[in-house]
């Protein structure tokens, strides 16, 4: 059954991506260029996602277990580091540069561009070396 | 700043969309719906691997099923060079992983529960972001 669950987690999140228009990169671009032409869509997706998604967060919070698994895996890292703001710097540089994220580059590999393969590629690769980092 | 191409209906609908397949995946298998842990684990664990591969699979069949159901119209603009693509997929790679998540994992799942650490990686990421925009314009 959580082989199910996954899937269809998947799927559901990729059609929202695709109903956000989130897959095409000039859309994320629109939303960083606050200074130019700015085009705040993105952040409506972000409230949309966080509205329907936190009240169970919390309403799950005495639960023991989930429905088809052993327990509930949530990061048990709590620390403010240099990692989190460095990371979170490289992130969005590559972000910015190229109206990519790892959800919406995957997404957008149904549309059969050359662009989005490369980027997993390359960010895959980034992934490997990461583990040297940490 | 001139605001252009919002359309706020259709993002705060696939937002809310996105939110029920975070929603399914926590209560059905007790997991946060951050894509690039997702896709790291699937790479370099074997726990989990088939779930993990699912999940990715599911995220390129959502479309296909927009495409079929909705509009087979799917906007797709990139203007960059194939080099800068590699460069900024390498930094998505090694920042998500440094930082432990990214738009979904931090954005959404992290936010969503409130957690600092995800408002504060959130913060940067969108900030590094406009800056990179800002500086070296959209293109």
């Amino acid at each position: 059954m959580s082989k199910i669950i996954s899937l269809t987690s998947g799927i559901i999140f990729g059609f929202g991506l695709t109903v956000s228009s989130m897959t095409n990169p000039a859309k994320v671009l629109g939303f960083l260029d606050l200074f130019g032409q700015w085009d705040p869509s993105l952040i409506f997706v972000m409230i949309g996602a966080i509205i329907v998604s936190s009240p169970f967060f919390f309403l799950t919070r005495n639960k023991a277990k989930p429905l088809f698994a052993q327990s509930f895996s949530i990061p048990e890292v709590k620390k403010i580091d240099n990692k989190l703001i460095i990371g979170s710097s490289l992130f969005g540089i590559g972000w910015g540069s190229a109206g990519l994220c790892p959800g919406p580059a995957i997404s957008s590999l149904a549309l059969l561009n050359n662009y989005s393969l490369a980027f997993i590629a390359s960010m895959f690769l980034g992934f490997l070396l990461a583990k040297v980092f940490n | 700043m001139n605001i252009v191409n919002f359309t706020p209906f259709a993002a705060f609908t696939g937002g809310a969309i996105i939110g029920l397949a975070v929603v399914l995946f926590f209560i059905g298998n007790g997991r946060l719906a951050g894509v690039s842990g997702i896709a790291s684990n699937f790479l370099t664990s074997k726990i989990k691997r088939i779930d993990n591969l699912l999940f990715l699979t599911g995220l390129i069949v959502g479309p296909i099923i927009f495409s079929i159901f909705i509009s087979n119209e799917i906007p797709f603009l990139i203007k960059n060079s194939f080099p800068l693509i590699i460069f900024s997929g390498l930094l998505v790679g090694v920042g998500t992983r440094i930082s432990g998540g990214c738009t979904s994992g931090h954005g959404i799942c992290g936010i969503g529960r409130f957690s600092l650490r995800s408002i504060i990686a959130t913060t940067t990421f969108i900030l590094a972001g406009i800056a990179t925009v800002s500086f070296f314009g959209v293109s």
